[in-house]
């Protein structure tokens, strides 16, 4: 297996599933002569030419619309929109066109489309540019949300998202792209709705998804190494559809949960998960759940204060000790 | 204009109907308006609830757009979407039901007034955002270029949508990226309870497209023949030269905007009933057929009551139908849980259940 980039594990699934199915296709702003605002899409215009890979004007909605309607007509389009802050123009045509269009004609029709790009603070760009709404989109029926953490399901996920009949929105993170991991060249699928557990661990279990996944690993090899703690993780992956025994199995097995995003705490996806483990798993716990999410605010731009207001390992840690739990080595 | 007189009856794209495709024509102009008026006495029974909005007074223009249009022109409006539905080929039963709520209606009582649909007859809905379904009427032409089907679409908008940002972005992606789509402006005068002059700057609607290149043109909507010749032409740059075109074409609503629209402020009852002795389309086509001997009084006759029977027995069909069962509410959400056998994702896709 390469090791490559989550950047380079996305270019490969479009490139895969472009040259699988004349019907995908890539637009979205930058996303042809300039390779990609992120170069995500670096190469695909010299392999697969203007009519595929094609540049849209600054128009959100104009273009989400107009693919939506390509797609009800059959093309895959996947969308690109530079980051998902810049959905906001556009969601109308998400919600009430992409998501709603099949109930609507009583399932006359359905929208087999990607919208995919960056989802994340932390870049020092101010409260427009720093959204998560994956907790907007996966409210939605109608709507596949899914956020991956790794190169591997980068490609994975993009692969299945592209192949799905229905509406699929892909929260990248630009923090992200440059992460390497193990990714195999052939084209291979990751069920959405799978979550995967990334470390195993007995005392308690951290649930993340996204670029959180990373934070909760750190904090997990913290906790072992300095509290001799072991705390699993389990990444989420897929918010909608949500793979809910996974989570129940973890409550199960470690009955001790803290949940981390950064996704912002109110009516965000751990609260959803918080609900749904005390309604179907209340008594597994040891110990309430406790949530590590952004510092509910708009994303600040100072440097240093934004890099506290997103969950680190240090929050995360300092919340499994709360729990009261005892490690093995710990004096 | 004076009802009954057009210059557009010798018109190519008119000159080759038969006698029984005007009469065709103009039967089912009829067939709207009878449909309309047995709606509304539907929506007075209290049998249909929402929004309903009639197309009663527009009824040319549904009916001479899409008359034109070939084996690959496809259609897509916004929630005033009765008269395209009927005028694409639906079938009164299947609209009346989908407005009782009823499995029987084209959505399985789904969508309502606003969402009528017929992908089979090339009729993308039946959209009730306004503006919203502009991008789409581009993207379904974007569609046809991309598989260079030699097609097009006809996308509709009220005069209402035009200060949308949906509608100046479809204008400039369509233009931009040579798309064959006809935005067809159906012009009644009112957003909802505001005039033009009250909603809009800039007139005529027209000038709009000079911004995007785009040719555009002015049309009276009440005349059938005027309507099927200037869309023809749209069409006809759509199809050879793959450019996109803006219709102005100017109607009038007889009733309010939805039925929930008493009609008392905005507007006199004087101006509907001058407008409907000076121009009603369907007195329009009538008395240029009777001047042409395409039409005889006993045929106008039969044509009324024939509507006014299949109108009636569409209601009939729609109370006798029965309303969608439970299950429904969380069918034809995903295309993966309608469609288990081919389910590919794990998980859980709703979140609670009836």
């Amino acid at each position: 297996m390469a090791l490559i980039t989550y950047r380079e594990a996305l270019n490969q699934a479009m490139r895969q599933a472009m040259e699988a199915d004349p019907n995908v296709l890539l637009m979205g702003e930058e996303v042809a002569q300039f390779h990609g605002a992120y170069k995500v899409s670096q190469g695909l215009l010299d392999a697969f030419g203007p009519k595929r890979i094609i540049d849209t004007p600054i128009s959100e909605c104009g273009f989400a619309g107009l693919a939506i309607g390509a797609a009800m007509m059959g093309l895959r389009p996947i969308v690109e929109f530079m980051t998902w802050s810049f959905s906001f123009v556009a969601i109308d045509q998400i919600i009430n066109n992409a998501a709603n269009m099949r109930y609507m004609s009583g399932g006359l029709i359905h929208v087999p489309i990607v919208f995919r790009g960056p989802a994340n603070g932390g870049v020092n760009v101010g409260a427009t540019h720093s959204h998560t709404p994956e907790n907007f989109y996966a409210h939605i029926p109608g709507l596949k949300v899914v956020c991956p953490a790794t190169a591997y399901d980068a490609k994975g996920l993009l692969l299945s998202a592209i192949e799905d009949n229905d509406p699929v929105c892909i929260m990248e993170n630009t923090i992200l792209y440059n992460t390497k991991g193990e990714v195999p060249e052939s084209p291979y699928r990751i069920p959405l709705g799978k979550a995967d557990l990334k470390r195993d661990g007995k005392d308690v279990t951290l649930i993340a998804h996204g670029r959180a996944t990373l934070t909760a690993l750190e904090a997990a090899q913290q906790l072992a190494e300095k509290h001799g703690i072991e705390a699993q993780v389990l990444d989420l992956r897929s918010i909608r559809p949500l793979d809910e025994a996974a989570i129940l199995a973890c409550v199960q097995k470690t009955n001790r949960i803290v949940l981390v995003e950064e996704n912002r705490p109110f009516c965000g996806i751990n609260s959803q998960i918080a609900a749904l483990i005390q309604e179907k798993a209340f008594d597994d716990l040891d110990a309430p759940i406790l949530s590590v999410s952004a510092i509910d605010a708009p994303q600040i731009y100072s440097m240093p204060l934004e890099k506290l207001q997103l969950p680190d390992a240090q929050r995360v840690v300092a919340a499994v000790l709360r729990l009261g739990l005892r490690g093995a080595s710990s004096p | 204009m004076t009802l009954g007189k057009t210059a557009f009856f010798k018109d190519p794209i008119n000159q080759k109907l038969s006698a029984d495709e005007h009469r065709e024509l103009y039967r089912l102009m009829v067939r709207i308006r009878r449909f309309e008026e047995r709606c509304v006495q539907a929506y007075q029974q209290g049998k249909i609830g929402g929004f309903c909005h009639t197309y009663i007074g527009q009824e040319a223009l549904a009916v001479g757009t899409i008359s034109v249009r070939g084996a690959d022109d496809h259609v897509i409006t916004a929630y005033r979407d009765h008269g395209h539905a009927l005028a694409v080929g639906m079938d009164m039963n299947s609209c009346m039901a989908e407005m009782y709520g009823k499995v029987t209606g084209c959505s399985k009582g789904k969508g309502g007034s606003m969402h009528f649909f017929d992908p089979q007859r090339g009729f993308w809905g039946g959209h009730g955002i306004v503006g919203g379904q502009t991008p789409l009427g581009a993207g379904i032409a974007f569609a046809l270029k991309y598989r260079d089907i030699k097609g097009a679409c006809l996308c509709y908008l009220g005069d209402g949508a035009v200060n949308q940002g949906a509608v100046h972005e479809a204008y400039n992606l369509a233009a931009l990226w040579n798309l064959p789509v006809v935005f067809v402006i159906e012009n009644n005068r009112y957003s909802m309870g505001t005039s033009q002059a009250r909603s809009s700057a800039g007139y005529p609607l027209t000038k709009r497209a000079l911004a995007f290149d785009m040719d555009a043109d002015s049309v009276a909507g009440n005349d059938l023949y005027e309507v099927r010749a200037k869309t023809a032409k749209a069409l006809q740059r759509a199809h050879e030269l793959s450019r996109p075109t803006l219709l102005e074409i100017h109607t009038y609503r007889y009733r309010g905007h939805s039925m929930s629209d008493p009609d008392q402020t905005y507007r006199e009852k004087t101006e509907i009933e001058d407008y409907r002795q000076k121009n009603d389309p369907i007195e329009h086509v009538a008395q240029v057929l009777r001047e042409h001997k395409l039409l005889d009084a006993a045929q106008e006759a039969k044509i009324d009551e024939e509507a006014r029977a299949e109108a009636q027995a569409s209601a009939v069909f729609s109370e006798d139908s029965p309303f969608p069962t439970p299950d429904a509410i969380q069918q034809d959400v995903y295309w993966e849980s309608d469609h288990p056998q081919h389910k590919r994702s794990e998980g859980v896709l709703f979140f609670n259940q009836l």
